[in-house]
């Protein structure tokens, strides 16, 4: 799992895992993967559908049970 | 000719829901934007408590987006709303929610929004007489007023009951098509989401707020009180939503864990908290906040803590104190659930 940027989002609760990542790649350019790492459950139902309604296709999910793993490519939209 | 652009507030129930569809089917552009202050009840408490972990996690702000097929801005106004909570300048409601202040603000920083962003106005789910403070009628103006949108602020919900607004007056939108809800009575926004297609919203009447809570609020009062000063951090905040609250003292405070769930969350405030764990017997962790505790104090703490674990029946509990820098051992007799006094317990 390559990526470009990566976000410690451990201990952190909704939506503030959704609030790093839409920050970050607010400022990446399109096609800038990012990693972000979260230990919040609903993360794994959160990040998908921000990424979803926001234009970012997430190329990877990791459930290791006690953190979770996306990897997102920023999309041509500036996110 | 590009077409209009507003933004949704959306607080992921269903009258941002419905509020944002309206306008959406007459053609306008629409984008949400969702406010975090840390007091917000989505979330948090789900993902901390077991009991809790078999309910569908989702954020509601992102779920109605999706439905409406918007994108959703959320933005962190943790540090800006503390002010709002502190002093609120048209007060507070039965608790400690400073409903009118709120909405100023939220509103307020939409009006930023659309101007950085070029949108033309601003759309809330509010309705008249819903809420029994923020969404009085004569507050309707006041919320306009005092947060700078003015006349791009709309309500597609009960904005036949109020003057007409810009994107009324300009044609951007066609007001007969807007609705004139009022009252306290769900019924009217439930057969428009039935009338649109939605189902598996968020249940209406729930509030959204921790302040709007009176166990929640009281915890906050007494840190207040406790303190000499009315501040918080996010930290705060967060430690409020979770465990028992025990104060035998004005001079510390006790949380302690109600479930593993619980534990394992509070177990992330260790490095910044003296804390109290079971060894014995399966307990709970408690965190220790205020003033180093005399021998005295420590004992007490403990035999508070042993009286929630299992061995509250036992003639002794062994527990591990930690004060951030060693670890001791400590044995105590649980206390009877008799000896921990009603004024203790906060909340």
């Amino acid at each position: 799992m390559n990526a470009d940027v990566d976000i410690d989002a451990r201990r952190l609760f909704c939506p503030l895992p959704v609030i790093k990542l839409q920050n970050c790649i607010r400022k990446q350019a399109p096609g800038t993967r990012v990693r972000i790492v979260s230990t919040d459950p609903g993360s794994l139902n959160d990040i998908p559908t921000w990424c979803r309604i926001s234009g970012h296709p997430v190329l990877q999910i990791d459930d290791l049970e006690t953190e979770f793993v996306f990897l997102v490519q920023k999309g041509e939209d500036d996110g | 000719m590009q077409p209009r652009k507003a933004v949704a507030l959306i607080s992921g129930g269903l009258d941002s829901l419905l509020a944002a569809r309206l306008i959406q089917q007459q053609g306008i552009h629409v984008e949400g934007i969702n406010y975090y202050t840390g007091f917000c009840v989505e979330g948090h408490t789900h993902a901390i408590r077991n009991r809790d972990r078999r309910r569908v996690k989702r954020n509601n702000a992102l779920w109605v987006a999706e439905q409406l097929g918007i994108k959703l801005h959320i933005v962190d106004i943790v540090d800006e709303y503390k002010d709002v909570v502190i002093n609120p300048r048209h007060g507070y409601g039965a608790n400690l929610n400073p409903c009118l202040d709120c909405k100023i603000f939220m509103v307020g920083k939409a009006r930023q929004w659309i101007d950085e962003n070029g949108f033309d106005f601003i759309i809330t789910g509010e309705v008249i007489g819903q809420r029994p403070k923020s969404q009085r009628k004569r507050f309707m103006p006041v919320i306009a007023d005092e947060s700078g949108a003015e006349d791009r602020l709309l309500r597609p919900l009960c904005a036949k009951n109020l003057a007409p607004t810009l994107p009324e007056r300009a044609g951007w939108v066609d007001r007969e098509l807007l609705k004139d809800f009022s009252g306290r009575s769900r019924k009217p926004q439930m057969a428009l989401a039935e009338e649109f297609g939605f189902r598996d919203y968020a249940q209406p009447a729930g509030g959204c707020c921790f302040l709007t809570n009176q166990t929640y609020s009281v915890k906050l009062k007494d840190l207040w009180d406790n303190r000499g000063r009315r501040d918080y951090e996010l930290d705060d905040i967060m430690l409020l939503k979770v465990g028992r609250h025990i104060r035998p003292s004005r001079s510390y405070k006790l949380i302690i864990a109600r479930e593993e769930g619980e534990t394992n969350f509070l177990s992330g405030y260790r490095h910044m908290f003296p804390s109290i764990s079971t060894v014995s017997h399966p307990g709970p962790l408690t965190l220790i906040e205020g003033e180093p505790l005399d021998e005295k104090q420590l004992e007490l703490a403990c035999a508070i803590t042993a009286r929630f674990s299992k061995g509250r029946d036992a003639e002794s509990v062994e527990l591990c104190y930690n004060d951030r820098q060693r670890e001791r051992s400590i044995h105590v007799k649980p206390l009877a659930a008799e000896q921990i006094r009603q004024d203790w317990i906060v909340g």
